[in-house]
């Protein structure tokens, strides 16, 4: 199969006005990526769909990736010499694995990022290009809180409706539905004890 | 859901039980099939909605076995998810430990033995064996043939387990594989056995098709019942026996060449109709092929170390990166997707259940069949629902 660059130029000879661009994979299993951006996300994919010697008919896998913001040392770009601390912020990334039944190759892997974690989460559904990739969205929706556009069926998927959170994400955290039980553990009974602050003394117990 | 900023998004309804009165078309009725169906495999619901009997509309509604399997692997080391991969197809945990095993020495670039790499085909077969047996069990079973199908089924099932077991000490949540290799080398009585077993299989299935395969009823039950297209098959990314029951052959075995499988000559076995008959039959077909690829395996696997001595397990910490990495299990091809940021946890851990994919189209192959005949076509699709929700 041809090389990420490979099909990177292709891409754009095909779709003139997308910009892809090759994601580096520094690993022993030298996976590199093509990263789309949203806007014209649905035409590059129904080209490496189409496009007659790469025929990626087959979208394996589908998931999310949760960027948190991270602090990165750069140099400062007015002094060379000084470095700088800066905020680079966080995204939500969705990956897409494609390989080619017709051809047997791949995988090709495709990815998508959202501008933000927070309120700018909207990415173009590929549901109408694989239609494998239907329930692995709603997935990747419920989980990671990626809200695909233009997908036919978008529900939760695992957890329940009315669940509010999205669990995969790094800085989840759990609701505090502390249920008293029976157990020696101090992580729960230290629960216990916020939760009940003075036990008292047993009934039964109680000396006359 | 609302997020902040953006104007609230109108979710489609959750799925409610009513009837809808039409006048042209009499009562539709929506019937909630399970959780707690005996047909579907675990606590998986269908919201089904009737015309008569026929349905018209099927939504599948799972997750009540979810207890978020990934986030628990994020946060533990590499090695102690090998145990919990057991229970996401519990009915196969050898090839989803082969699956994980596979998946991190791709990652941190470790080398298996290759006495390890014919354990491991040794153990998938068998695992193959084992699924497709039950799975025929099952669907027979869900087709009404109470008891007899399944329970031959299941004493050549405790056959293979008892390997298992005196090989992994364990008979279902084997945890088994390691990183660049397995755990415990198999004794030579050990290879016998397998090899007996091996040997008398092919006169089991010959037992078992002779009471199933020409079955007026089975036939009448299963032959164009649930089609499927090869066409959206593909796109649905349907894999396994029920993508191969629709007529292509596509097996990762195969394509990827993984492991020491090259080295085996097999053919892929391929359906014409993709109904649930040809999935059956598929599988039956496999499971002869399965044997073949055991029979070359026992006789060829060299001796040597059944672990790398270089191998890491504890402390695993591999350099910065991703791999997406997959094997043709019994249900169809697992995944797993791991991203190390270098640190002892994956950064991103990710299952590829082939039985959540597999579901995708469920509602395309029981529109306009009865409501009795998608019974059988879920129990064609052979899920487990440790996997589809994990």
């Amino acid at each position: 199969m041809e090389s990420p660059e490979e099909i990177r130029d292709r891409v754009q000879a095909g779709v003139p006005e997308a910009a892809v661009s090759v994601v580096a994979n520094p690993g022993a299993s030298a996976q590199h990526s093509l990263l789309a951006y949203p806007s014209h996300a649905l035409q590059v994919a129904l080209f490496l769909r189409d496009d007659p010697a790469l025929r990626l008919d087959y979208c394996s896998n589908v998931t999310g990736v949760d960027w948190t913001d991270r602090e990165v040392v750069e140099a400062d770009p007015l002094a060379p010499e000084r470095k700088v601390k800066r905020l680079q912020p966080g995204y939500l990334e969705v990956v897409y694995h494609l390989y080619s039944m017709a051809k047997g190759h791949g995988p090709v892997v495709l990815r998508m990022r959202t501008v933000n974690r927070s309120n700018q989460v909207t990415l173009p559904s590929l549901t109408p290009v694989w239609r494998s990739c239907e329930f692995q969205e709603r997935e990747v929706f419920d989980l990671f809180g990626v809200v695909f556009a233009g997908h036919p069926d978008l529900r939760r998927i695992l957890m329940w409706d009315e669940f509010k959170d999205h669990p995969m994400r790094k800085d989840y955290a759990e609701p505090d539905d502390y249920e008293w039980e029976p157990t020696p553990h101090g992580s729960v009974l230290e629960k216990a004890r916020l939760h009940y602050p003075a036990p008292a003394a047993p009934a039964g117990e109680a000396k006359p | 859901m609302n997020i902040p900023g953006l104007p609230p998004i109108e979710l489609a309804p959750g799925p409610q039980i009513r009837a809808v009165h039409d006048e042209l078309h009499g009562d539709l009725l929506e019937l909630s099939m399970g959780p707690h169906h005996p047909s579907t495999h675990g606590v998986f619901r269908m919201v089904v909605t009737l015309d008569g009997e026929t349905v018209v509309k099927l939504k599948p509604v799972f997750g009540y076995l979810h207890r978020n399997h990934e986030k628990i692997a994020e946060a533990t080391s590499y090695l102690a998810s090998m145990p919990y991969t057991d229970r996401l197809d519990y009915l196969c945990s050898m090839t989803n430990n082969w699956a994980y095993a596979l998946a991190v020495e791709r990652l941190s670039g470790q080398a298996v033995p290759e006495r390890a790499e014919y354990v491991r085909v040794i153990l998938a077969e068998l695992t193959r064996l084992l699924n497709h047996t039950c799975l025929a069990g099952f669907l027979l079973q869900d087709g009404g043939a109470s008891g007899t199908p399944l329970m031959y089924a299941f004493r050549e099932r405790e056959k293979i387990l008892d390997l298992f077991e005196s090989l992994s000490g364990s008979r279902m949540m084997c945890n088994y594989q390691r990183f660049g290799g397995c755990r415990a080398d198999p004794s030579p009585d050990w290879l016998a056995a397998a090899s007996t077993l091996a040997e008398g299989y092919g006169r089991f299935l010959d037992e078992y098709e002779a009471l199933l395969t020409g079955n007026e009823i089975l036939m009448a039950r299963t032959q164009g019942i649930g089609r499927l297209s090869p066409k959206l098959a593909v796109s649905a990314g349907v894999t396994g026996p029920m993508l191969r029951a629709t007529g292509v052959g596509y097996d990762v075995r195969k394509v990827d060449g993984y492991g020491v499988y090259p080295r085996f000559p097999f053919r892929v076995p391929v359906g014409a109709h993709g109904d649930v008959y040809d999935r059956y039959m598929v599988r039956i077909l496999e499971m002869r092929e399965s044997i073949g690829i055991l029979r070359q395996a026992l006789r060829d696997i060299p001796a040597g170390p059944i672990l790398d001595p270089k191998s890491k397990q504890r402390g695993l910490r591999p350099k910065a990166g991703e791999v997406y990495s997959r094997i043709e299990g019994p249900k169809g091809e697992i995944g797993f997707f791991l991203i190390s940021d270098g640190g002892p946890n994956p950064y991103r851990y990710r299952v590829r259940p082939p039985s959540l994919v597999n579901l995708t189209i469920l509602e395309d192959m029981c529109l306009g069949q009865s409501i009795a005949d998608s019974v059988v076509i879920l129990g064609s699709v052979d899920i487990v629902l440790g996997e589809v929700d994990r």
